[in-house]
């Protein structure tokens, strides 16, 4: 009974992408160390990290573009070590776009199937049908150095999508792309994956990218995964320092303050809507001065100093704030207080 | 002084006096007319390649269009297309289409040795590899062109380096078998069109090269990942990206190489058959023989050549992807 149990339960758990101890090692640099990972079936993942945290480096792991140096890696419980790229059913959204320059749109978006040697009137009319899924219908006859950023983009995306991909891996697809554009590509990629329920697994150094998202978010740092979780998991209970540094601006308290202020001595993060500003009347909540105000459009932000340490507060807009200078008193619930591991 | 201060700007000058002198004034002239310092600078080669290099090459075909009176030896300078007529006569005709055929074998065999090595030296050379790149391929291009053909010559003649090292082999038979085939054969490597055809793609390697290193230098590396991550294999990867855009570098080579050997009268007179080139026939012709016009004539052979050459490449689409 138990064996049965555990057989359907594994059928169910079938992972998408699994990692198993997986370093990648240039040298004396460990780009990726030691890294475990389970990517869920259907899932949209974001790897999320400043450059040179691994995250590019794990993407082309699962490409085929790099091999690991030490660990092994499955895709969809297939054992992935030592087959090249062009025997992966995953396909990649470059950040460059990467669009072959001498062939026009439909020939890119056709060159999957045409090397896989699907005749010439099926594939050309599954690339017309990958360019009207991105909105590009009727582009086939132009050049890529014709088309905008933007639309670049939805080639490289419809390129990918042409093959029917087990995994879509993107990486950075969104960087070159201005503030509207990325907005309205967020929505559109989100809906795409829903629709087509593809795993997405993408790569952004962009947090606010990645919690908007995606499924589940893994925070990258220094070759490791520092954090894997839900947006509001890592937003609201950032498991270290730097991961509560990099996720939004979350204000990281060291040890020595949080015990002044009557918590446990471990360092501790407070979100800058979590703090009350009050009027500065003596014994009440932690003093503080403030340094300098900006405004945000719907918010305020207020930087003040309390006890050496410059907290960000944020405030909606509409309320009054206090002038630069100002001694002010701080308030927050303790239970807003987010006690961490340690710094790393 | 505080970073402050020193950063602050000093007072009441926002526009600064001329730096005065000839080169001041100059200065602020060209920065307002720049197309004046631009004509002023492509002046002197313009008139170079218009009046010296056109010129001179007009005058040489003017020169075909006369005629040489077989009698007294002199030219007579009447238009006429006699001379052109000449060239179709079977001596003639035998010599350009030797010619044509060599320029188009060395062609392709510089091209097939050369893309490996621009791939290697654009792919994968980097820093101190990519130096020793450059200077492996350009030392030889240092030395006398008369010495490294000489130095071939021994090399490829019947008591040469080549010989010894294919009898201490036992691989004799492999040279005798193919210098007793008509045409490409001979008496030894040396005095064989086999031995021309070496030099020539000797000689003439690192002007395919380097084109091919330049045109493979600016395709990015995604372009190749893109294609494997999209099914294709590395042959197929070759064949409908990597090839195609490398092509208007591999066209490139292949008008200096093919131009070359058009043109070249050395090297087939040091090595090879007595057979006559178009270069050879062209040095006879306006030296000894000192018939003009068939010489010019002879040198008109190549233009056209490389114009149709040109333009089936184009057809092909060779510059589609400059």
């Amino acid at each position: 009974m138990t064996e049965a149990r555990l057989s359907t339960a594994s059928n169910q758990m079938t992972i998408a992408v699994s990692f198993r101890q997986v370093s990648r090692h240039f040298g004396s640099v460990k780009a990726v160390d030691a890294v475990d990972l389970d990517i869920r079936p259907g899932e949209f993942f974001a790897m999320l990290g400043p450059s040179g945290s691994g995250k590019t480096t794990c993407l082309r792991l699962i490409a085929g573009f790099e091999q690991p140096t030490a660990g092994s890696i499955e895709i969809f419980g297939s054992q992935a070590d030592g087959v090249p790229p062009y025997r992966r059913n995953v396909n990649t959204v470059f950040q460059d776009y990467a669009l072959f320059p001498h062939l026009n749109v439909l020939d890119n978006v056709a060159y999957g199937p045409m090397v896989r040697g699907v005749g010439r009137a099926e594939r050309a009319s599954a690339a017309e049908e990958a360019l009207r899924l991105v909105q590009l219908p009727g582009y086939g006859g132009r050049r890529p150095g014709q088309l905008s950023g933007g639309q670049r983009q939805r080639v490289a995306l419809a390129r990918a999508l042409v093959n029917k991909p087990k995994v879509l891996l993107l990486d950075e697809p969104l960087g070159a792309l201005d503030l509207k554009l990325r907005e309205n590509m967020q929505e559109e990629l989100k809906s795409l994956q829903k629709a087509l329920g593809i795993t997405f697994v993408f790569v952004t150094h962009d947090q606010g990218e990645a919690l908007s998202m995606a499924d589940r978010v893994a925070v990258f740092h220094e070759g490791r995964i520092r954090q894997i979780g839900t947006p509001q998991e890592i937003y609201e209970r950032p498991r270290s320092r730097f991961v509560a540094d990099f996720v939004g601006s979350s204000n990281v308290l060291p040890p020595d303050f949080v015990k002044l202020h009557g918590g446990q001595p471990r360092w501790a993060s407070l979100r800058p809507e979590k703090i009350r500003i009050g009027n500065g009347e003596a014994g009440q909540g932690v003093a503080g001065s403030v340094l300098s105000r900006s405004f945000l459009g719907a918010t305020n932000r207020v930087t003040v100093e309390a006890d050496g340490l410059r907290l960000q507060i944020v405030t909606p807009a509409g309320q009054p704030l206090p002038d630069d200078g100002a001694t002010v008193s701080l308030h927050w619930l303790p239970s807003d207080l987010h006690l961490m591991e340690g710094p790393q | 002084m505080s970073a402050e201060a020193m950063l602050r700007p000093a007072p009441a000058v926002a526009i600064l006096p001329s730096r005065g002198g000839i080169v001041g004034a100059l200065s602020d002239l060209f920065w307002r007319k720049p197309g004046l310092l631009l004509f002023l600078m492509l002046a002197p080669p313009v008139l170079w390649l218009g009046i010296v290099y056109l010129g001179s090459l007009l005058a040489l075909l003017l020169q075909s269009f006369f005629s040489i009176d077989e009698f007294s030896g002199l030219i007579n300078r009447e238009l006429t297309l006699k001379t052109y007529g000449e060239l179709f006569l079977p001596a003639n005709l035998d010599i350009i289409i030797r010619t044509v055929t060599m320029a188009a074998i060395v062609t392709i065999a510089s091209a097939i040795i050369a893309f490996p090595i621009a791939y290697y030296a654009a792919r994968y050379a980097r820093g101190k590899w990519k130096a020793l790149f450059y200077l492996g391929i350009m030392l030889p291009l240092w030395s006398s062109y008369l010495v490294k053909i000489y130095a071939w010559k021994l090399i490829l003649a019947k008591e040469g380096i080549l010989t010894w090292l294919f009898e201490k082999l036992h691989l004799m038979w492999l040279i005798d078998a193919w210098l007793s085939i008509p045409v490409v054969g001979g008496n030894s490597l040396s005095v064989s069109a086999t031995g021309t055809f070496i030099v020539f793609v000797y000689v003439w390697l690192p002007f395919m090269v380097l084109p091919i290193q330049a045109a493979l230098e600016r395709v990015p590396g995604s372009l190749i990942e893109a294609s494997s991550d999209l099914g294709a294999s590395p042959a197929q990867t070759f064949r409908n990206v990597l090839f195609p855009l490398a092509l208007p570098g591999v066209v490139a080579g292949s008008i200096f190489t093919f131009s070359l050997t058009l043109g070249d009268y050395i090297i087939p007179q040091i090595i090879g058959t007595s057979r006559l080139f178009i270069g050879q026939a062209v040095y006879a012709h306006q030296g000894t023989a000192g018939n003009i016009p068939l010489a010019a004539a002879f040198t008109v052979v190549p233009i056209v050549v490389m114009g149709f050459y040109l333009w089936g490449a184009k057809r092909m689409g060779a510059f589609d992807a400059l």
